[in-house]
């Protein structure tokens, strides 16, 4: 190799996507400065001082900052504020502590508090709290700090970074931020995505030691001190992406694809509500796929059906119009769930789950299907059915749907049966397809091909086999897309074929005209999709 | 019921309907307005054992009230029934911008 020996490299979590390469810049939190300790009325009014002058900076930041880092640094500003937080230091202060021991043990405890919490979200929020913390001690100790100077590129590197100090940062030069620890739930990720800046978390352990740094926010890897080969190979997969969003985002833009004269829907597949913040997701034509399973997760009990309401309800506001198409609980096969699926099944995969599990709990699937109902009202919903075998399933599925809309209704709540749908990923419903009185059909092409080819799609070894490109797969989607136009219904794709560039044009060739993929993808296949048109290769 | 200081007692029960629950940003509103009024003015999660000042951000976060949860309200002071409505209408509503 060429520049010596390769770098090490560390892999994280992506919290904002982007390339930076530069010189690798340490921040830590600062040195504990000692400050002499002066008379209970010295002490309180030095906190009352830095607590106002606090307040003062952090209003400076928010209004050049502005926008959502401004509502951010509210948080901060309520906090200074916050009469019952403050007394509370000013008392420990009156019992004789220092002013910034005061207040430094105040907001720890703070922090542990959410640090101990169960959600992400309240644990991204004490970073939030620290930067609070760390600021007004700076002052008591009369080291306010200067703004930190980055190098122009440079990845600045931190256990974590508060947001005020992201915004102190000058990155009109670029950069990048890699975090030991943090979070892509945090403040500080929501500003690096909004900026563009590249951004990993959670890298763990690094060396203090390094001077050049690779830092790639798609593959979330952070390199030091790369060789010349190194360097290469990141620089082609930077120029590529960069070419690609370019040109990507400009077609996101245009109103809708078409290939050979016809409209290609290109909808978007979430797994929760927050996937919506992606800033691609506006452009979809609508959510060909919304998974429920993560009502599930996370918790001891099953979602009520307030929960599961306000769920699928945000999720309606948010399209306006535009269909939004929930699939029902897919648990079991790969995604058990306590006190829901079956255990001890030997081959979970072709077991009770999807719709066969929902049907065989009714009382589960039940509170499910009245949410749903209530939500039918509030927009432009459509239901499908996971992991659907025979026709039966669906008229079973659909009575069920039917007496508790009836029992809604009854009892003088808006409900209605929303058009029913059905996945077709069990081989026997792709090759039965006309059986089904479904009003659409959603192909989900990770398990059809992994029942076609007869292949675990989680065992590596068979990698080279599970080609969803395989003839047999392709002949299934195109009987399934060929009953769709003659039998007037619409049929989509939703597996992660439809977000591979390379299988776009074959899906096209069986004649599917609407493709469901992840927000980050959107852009990417509406260029694929322009570029066949305009008769090019995917390239 | 009748509170021999301040007079009578307010209250009012509304669900949080935010998405993610009362975190910063509703958390923020909520407080700031509360603060617009001169009553003491409480909130829980229904249920709860105890009472929150309305007026302490970090004390409504730490509440965790869960998207879909019941928030009880309570004031008591010369301008409680305002403060009480002000806040239903806040969290109904679902913390619109502009507001508080």
């Amino acid at each position: 190799m060429q520049g010596g020996a390769a770098g090490p490299a560390y892999r994280g979590r992506t919290a904002s996507i982007g390339f930076a390469h530069g010189p690798l810049v340490r921040v830590d939190a600062g040195a504990g400065g000692e400050r002499a300790a002066g008379t209970l009325v010295e002490e309180a009014l030095a906190l009352r001082k830095a607590i106002d002058l606090a307040s003062g900076q952090i209003a400076d930041l928010a209004a050049s900052a502005g926008g959502e880092a401004a509502q951010i640094l509210e948080f901060q500003v309520a906090l200074l504020e916050d009469e019952d937080l403050i007394e509370a230091i000013f008392a420990s202060i009156g019992e004789g502590r220092p002013a910034d021991v005061a207040w430094r043990s105040t907001l720890d405890e703070q922090i542990a508090e959410y640090n101990a919490a169960a959600d992400e979200y309240l644990q991204a929020r004490s970073s939030d709290l620290a930067d609070l913390r760390d600021r007004v001690v700076h002052i008591l100790r009369g080291d306010a700090g200067e703004p930190l100077k980055i190098p122009s590129g440079g990845v600045v590197c931190a256990d974590d970074l508060p947001p005020s100090r992201f915004l102190e940062i000058d990155w009109s030069g670029g950069g990048g931020l890699a975090l030991l620890h943090g979070s892509p739930t945090s403040h500080v990720a929501m500003l690096a995505r909004a900026r563009g800046i590249p951004m990993v978390v959670q890298l763990g352990a690094i060396p203090a030691a390094g001077a050049t740094a690779l830092l790639d926010g798609e593959g979330a890897t952070l390199e030091l001190d790369p060789s010349a080969e190194q360097v290469r190979v990141f620089e082609k997969r930077r120029e590529s992406h960069r070419k690609s969003r370019a040109s990507a985002r400009a077609i996101l833009r245009r109103p809708t694809a078409s290939w050979r004269g016809e409209h290609i829907k290109l909808l978007i597949n979430i797994q929760r509500v927050d996937d919506l913040d992606d800033a691609d997701a506006q452009y979809a034509d609508g959510i060909g796929l919304m998974r429920t399973e993560f009502l599930l997760a996370g918790r001891n009990d099953l979602p009520d059906e307030e929960t599961q309401f306000q769920a699928y309800d945000a999720v309606l506001r948010w399209a306006g119009q535009r269909p939004v198409t929930i699939r029902t609980f897919d648990a079991g096969g790969d995604k058990p769930v306590p006190g829901f699926t079956f255990d001890g099944e030997a081959n979970p995969f072709l077991g009770v789950r999807g719709l066969r599990l929902c049907l065989a709990r009714p009382d589960i699937f039940a509170v499910q299907l009245r949410a749903l109902a209530r939500a039918a009202v509030r927009g432009n919903l459509k239901v499908m059915f996971p992991m659907v075998t025979s026709a039966d399933e669906l008229e079973a599925g659909r009575k069920l749907f039917a007496d508790i809309v009836q029992r809604l209704q009854a009892d003088g709540i808006a409900a209605m049966l929303p058009e029913l749908g059905i996945m077709v990923e069990v081989p026997a419903a792709a090759l039965a397809i006309s059986s089904f009185k479904a009003s659409f059909f959603s192909i989900g092409s990770n398990d059809l091909a992994q029942y076609v080819l007869a292949c675990d799609r989680s065992n590596g070894a068979l990698a080279p086999l599970m080609d969803p490109l395989h003839p047999a797969v392709l002949e299934l989607i195109a009987r399934t897309a060929d009953h769709g136009r003659r039998a007037g219904v619409s049929v989509s794709l939703c597996g992660d074929m439809a977000g591979d560039p390379r299988c776009v044009p074959a899906l096209l060739n069986c004649g599917l005209r609407e493709l469901s993929v992840n927000p980050s993808a959107l852009a990417q296949i509406k260029q694929t999709i322009d570029r066949l048109s305009s008769g090019g290769s995917v390239g | 019921m009748l509170d021999k200081a301040d007079g009578q007692i307010f209250t009012g029960n509304v669900r949080l309907v935010h998405a993610v629950g009362m975190h910063a940003r509703p958390a923020v509103k909520l407080t700031k307005l509360a603060k617009k009024f001169q009553a003491q003015i409480s909130v829980r999660v229904a249920g709860a054992p105890e009472w929150i000042n309305a007026k302490s951000v970090a004390k409504i976060m730490a509440m965790r009230a869960a998207h879909g949860s019941t928030i009880e309200i309570k004031a008591s002071g010369s301008d409680a029934e305002a403060a009480v409505a002000a806040l239903v209408d806040l969290v109904a509503s679902d913390f619109p911008d502009g507001a508080a």
